[in-house]
């Protein structure tokens, strides 16, 4: 494959990649003379548009991507990406409609955000949704805002957060940053909350726990209404991070557990597609007590019309500018109209079913920490594997030679050497039954040829990278000094 | 429609692989109790015709794209090269996530690394990161940096950054013992150095300033970062719209200590708000403060240059509560787009967009002030938005150019009531010159 440099490498005088409208209307210099102006911009490029072409399109195909093949990628749900998603975004009302427009004259988004709203509160059995927040971090504050402030106004906003041990490392991340201290829940031998030591923690400065369900190794908290009940008896909040959703939709709802708070990623089980790395989008969903703290503006339908209300006076305030990702809530409206109520549901059974099959056919090669029964994903590790010095570091670059995306890895953190598979309801027998040999051989290798996994991957377009290096002596940009390679 | 590819006989062999008959055995430690016994009450499923004509029954309700529009105010129509739309729905880019395993993603690392270059040479700064959500964001995450480098309670917040933004930062600091001030300012409109002065002590971790400013006014960025160094604060500049690079002076070149902004001018369409893209830089000095994804530049162990993430020991998911932010993702695909319009529109290109938005403003102010009944705001120079002033009844004008098709800007009175008959007017190169004097015109019979 060609080796593609840094546009900056490539780039030459006088070269141009666009033309701009000439100017139509009397050009007069004197209104710059106040201004501070620049020179030119150092370093910045110029190339032809063929080259712009070829960069990009050179640099995509470094990329492996789920239109491509199988991404077990854990607790990111990388399903396929419908493209007639990408179809109905891309219509034209929607996406020159500016935010500031009269709400008259953007009736039908502000249908499409509120028929959203209402269709997510139905699926998790939730009131009311806001969705403002951009990422699911960002929805995991907001939730945390929300239940700071009617525990403000109840008098006491408390101090501590309870977190388990397996939650995604955001969950503190974002208690933190509501002011909270964070206090770690143990998982008990079955990788779930413990009802008794919990009961120990909960006092009445805690302000809410945060669980996921199924939580990060895919075991459904079956406890959840007890720990609840132990939660809500010392007045403190059940917080649900839903990244995991797309194992329960249409089987069960975090309303119905007695979840206050909860947010989704749309990226995750709503099909949206991650694009690299964002946007996705994090609504959070609520029950009644905390509707008013929700951000504003909050969307109202009265009579046929559509409006704005930003006269909430409890509102926490905005975590974004506008109404967040509005063209990643039209692709999820998008996924859910499409699929209906039965094709919600098969998404989680047959999710549920993958993961099964996956975790059955390797179960011997490789070693599970806990085995209690999971849903939509499991949680592998190289314990076997560490026994001929390889790791899930090596495990996880040897698939690529065989052409799949490796798992999560070295998450959560209560497993080591964790691999953690989820292979979601999109992909063919073929495909996982590719993942599947490819784990076994390499299971074989490990045995028979380790160095061959530890020298993995051997065919990628850059092999294993020195990213200890990278850290210690940052190269963060191109500089005009640097010469160019090769 | 479904997205499943099992067959039946897939499925009955991957059942009998577990040792189930039914895929509700695989449930079964969901208690009963908590079970939906019913299908969720949502439309029945719609086919791919179907459902492009549904959402061309919403897009209809949608009247906007008939009006002429001079609204900006953080989000702003420009050209987008066709490029941009073609080269970022490969689904390469579209379809992976974060570039957890460098080696099969070196398209999306080396784009985040051009995409930090880029923004390291708009902004005059030494580091830039992957993206954050977007620029009110930004502004929030710049407070919490200043907070942290500082550990001072007090930051200066002009009255002219935009009032989303002021929110979204007053939201976010809530529950960590910051305080924040607002600057007022002058009928320049911009930011009032008196008044900066006298509540600037050494309780201050940073002064932000926007420029130009939500009232289309250019900041004396050097001036005011002076006078936040004076007590060692830091002083952060905000930019909403990026297209002003292309022109004027870099902020790192005049002092500022970071710069973050919106991205959204950059090749991302205005719809309706979002997605757009937070940028980010600051000097490398914050490095270890500095939030988000950063791509880092290394070599494979054959020795060819590659990139990965790194320093993500300041991230959550190592450092978890002790994290510089609990952002996780950044919006690469928003920031894909911002890297190919920057580097398709190139050096010259970027400066005569810019060149040509300040002439088109200017034109339009020009023409409008010339009308009786309308005056000039702010004296100040201006980018490509302006404030004028109304002597008669604003709403009762705006209804009267409604009833014309036309959107002359936003009314400020909402947002500031000391500017009530007040509208911010946006020019770009995407309005002609027949469109502007259309709207002159009609102003003109309107006021």
């Amino acid at each position: 494959m060609i080796r593609e440099p840094l546009i900056f490498e490539i780039s030459e005088k006088g070269k141009r990649a666009y033309s701009l409208p000439e100017i139509d209307v009397p050009v007069k210099e004197d209104i710059l003379r106040n201004l501070p102006l620049r020179s030119e911009i150092k370093g910045f490029p110029e190339v032809s548009e063929v080259e712009i072409v070829r960069h990009f399109t050179r640099l995509s195909r470094t990329n492996y991507c789920v239109d491509e093949g199988f991404y077990p990628l854990g607790s990111c749900t990388m399903k396929y990406n419908p493209k007639i998603n990408e179809k109905v975004a891309s219509i034209l009302e929607f996406t020159v409609s500016h935010p500031y427009a009269p709400f008259d004259l953007v009736q039908g988004n502000l249908e499409i955000l509120k028929t959203t709203e209402e269709l997510l509160a139905e699926i998790t059995g939730m009131d009311a949704f806001s969705l403002q927040p951009s990422a699911g971090a960002q929805g995991e504050l907001l939730g945390m805002m929300l239940i700071r402030a009617c525990l403000e106004e109840r008098g006491n906003p408390r101090q501590i957060v309870l977190i388990p041990d397996s939650a995604h490392g955001t969950n503190p991340s974002s208690a933190h940053i509501c002011g909270y201290r964070v206090q770690e829940i143990k998982s008990n031998e079955k990788g779930t909350i413990d009802a008794d030591d919990l009961a120990q923690h909960m006092t009445e400065e805690v302000a809410a726990l945060m669980i996921t369900n199924p939580n990060t190794l895919g075991v459904f908290e079956a406890d959840i209404k007890k720990v609840a009940e132990i939660v809500h008896s010392k007045g403190g909040f059940i917080y649900m991070d839903g990244a995991n959703l797309n194992a329960l939709i249409g089987v069960c709802r975090p309303g119905d557990m007695d979840v206050d708070v909860i947010h989704l990623n749309l990226h995750k089980t709503f099909s949206t597609p991650h694009g690299g790395g964002g946007p996705g989008a994090g609504p959070v969903g609520v029950k009644r007590e905390l509707e008013p703290y929700l951000p504003v503006p909050v969307i109202e339908k009265k009579k046929n019309e559509y409006l704005l209300d930003f006269d909430r006076p409890k509102s926490i305030g905005r975590v974004r500018s506008f109404f967040g990702n509005f063209l990643v809530v039209v692709k999820a409206l998008s996924y859910i109209f499409t699929l209906g109520p039965k094709g919600l549901k098969e998404v989680a059974e047959v999710a549920v079913l993958n993961s099964n099959y996956v975790r059955q056919s390797l179960k011997d090669d490789y070693h599970l920490k806990y085995t209690t029964s999971t849903y939509h994903e499991c949680v592998f590790s190289d314990k076997f594997q560490k026994e001929f010095g390889v790791q899930n570091i090596d495990i996880a670059k040897r698939l690529i030679d065989y052409g799949v995306h490796p798992p999560t890895m070295s998450f959560p953190l209560i497993v080591p050497g964790a691999l953690m598979t989820e292979p979601t309801e999109t992909e063919s027998k073929r495909d996982i039954d590719m993942f599947i040999d490819a784990m076994k051989k390499i299971a074989q290798e490990a045995r028979e040829n380790p160095e061959v996994v530890k020298s993995a991957p051997h065919t990628s377009y850059v092999r294993r990278l020195d990213e200890t290096t990278a850290a210690r002596n940052p190269v963060l940009r191109w500089q005009e000094s640097q010469e160019i390679e090769e | 429609m479904s997205y499943i590819s099992l067959s039946d006989k897939d499925k009955k062999e991957m059942m009998s692989r577990i040792g189930i008959s039914s895929v509700e055995e695989l449930f079964e430690t969901i208690p009963e109790d908590i079970r939906l016994k019913r299908d969720l009450t949502v439309p029945e499923p719609l086919t791919e015709v179907e459902l492009i004509h549904r959402f061309e029954k919403f897009a209809q309700a949608n009247k906007y794209k008939e009006f002429l529009s001079f609204l900006g105010a953080g989000a702003y129509p420009h050209v987008i090269p066709f490029v941009v739309d073609y080269l970022s729905s490969r689904g390469e880019f579209v379809s992976p996530y974060t570039p957890y395993q460098p080696e099969v993603s070196q398209g999306t690392l080396q784009v985040i690394f051009e995409f930090q270059t880029l923004i390291c040479q708009l902004t005059g700064m030494d580091i830039a990161n992957a993206s954050l959500y977007d620029g009110a964001s930004g502004a929030a995450e710049a407070v919490l940096m200043a907070h942290r480098l500082k550990e001072k309670p007090k930051v200066l917040v002009p009255q002219t950054l935009h009032p989303q933004y002021q929110r979204v930062i007053r939201t976010y600091i809530k529950n960590l013992g910051i305080e924040i001030e607002m600057v007022g300012y002058t009928e320049t409109g911009e930011i009032d150095i008196e008044d900066l002065k006298d509540k600037l002590d050494d309780k201050t971790s940073a002064v932000l300033v926007q420029s130009p400013n939500f009232m289309g006014v250019v900041e004396d960025i050097g001036k005011i970062s002076d006078v936040a160094h004076s007590v060692e604060a830091l002083a952060a500049v905000v930019v909403t719209e990026g297209v002003s690079f292309g022109i004027l002076e870099a902020p790192g070149n005049l002092g500022a200590d970071i710069v973050t902004g919106e991205g959204q001018s950059f090749g991302v369409p205005l719809s309706f708000g979002g997605p757009y893209l937070g940028f980010m830089s600051c000097s490398k000095e914050f490095i270890r403060q500095f939030p988000g994804r950063i791509a880092g530049e290394t070599k494979d162990v054959e020795g060819k240059r590659g990139f990965v993430l790194t320093l993500s020991t300041r991230e959550q998911h190592i450092r978890r509560e002790r994290a510089t932010s609990n952002i996780c993702t950044n919006q690469a695909l928003c920031a894909l787009r911002a890297t190919i319009f920057l580097e398709t529109l190139g050096k010259e290109g970027l400066r005569e967009l810019a060149w040509q938005n300040i002439q088109k403003a200017n034109y339009t102010l020009e023409k409008l002030t010339q009308i009786k009944g309308i005056k000039r705001k702010f004296s100040g120079s201006i980018f490509n938005e302006f404030v004028i002033e109304f002597s008669g009844n604003l709403p009762k004008v705006e209804e009267g150019l409604g009833d014309k098709g036309i959107i002359a800007g936003l009314n400020l009175g909402e947002y500031y009531p000391e500017l009530e008959n007040c509208l911010l007017v946006c020019v770009t190169e995407m309005h002609g010159k027949e469109e502007i004097d259309n709207l002159a015109e009609c102003l003109e019979a309107a006021v």
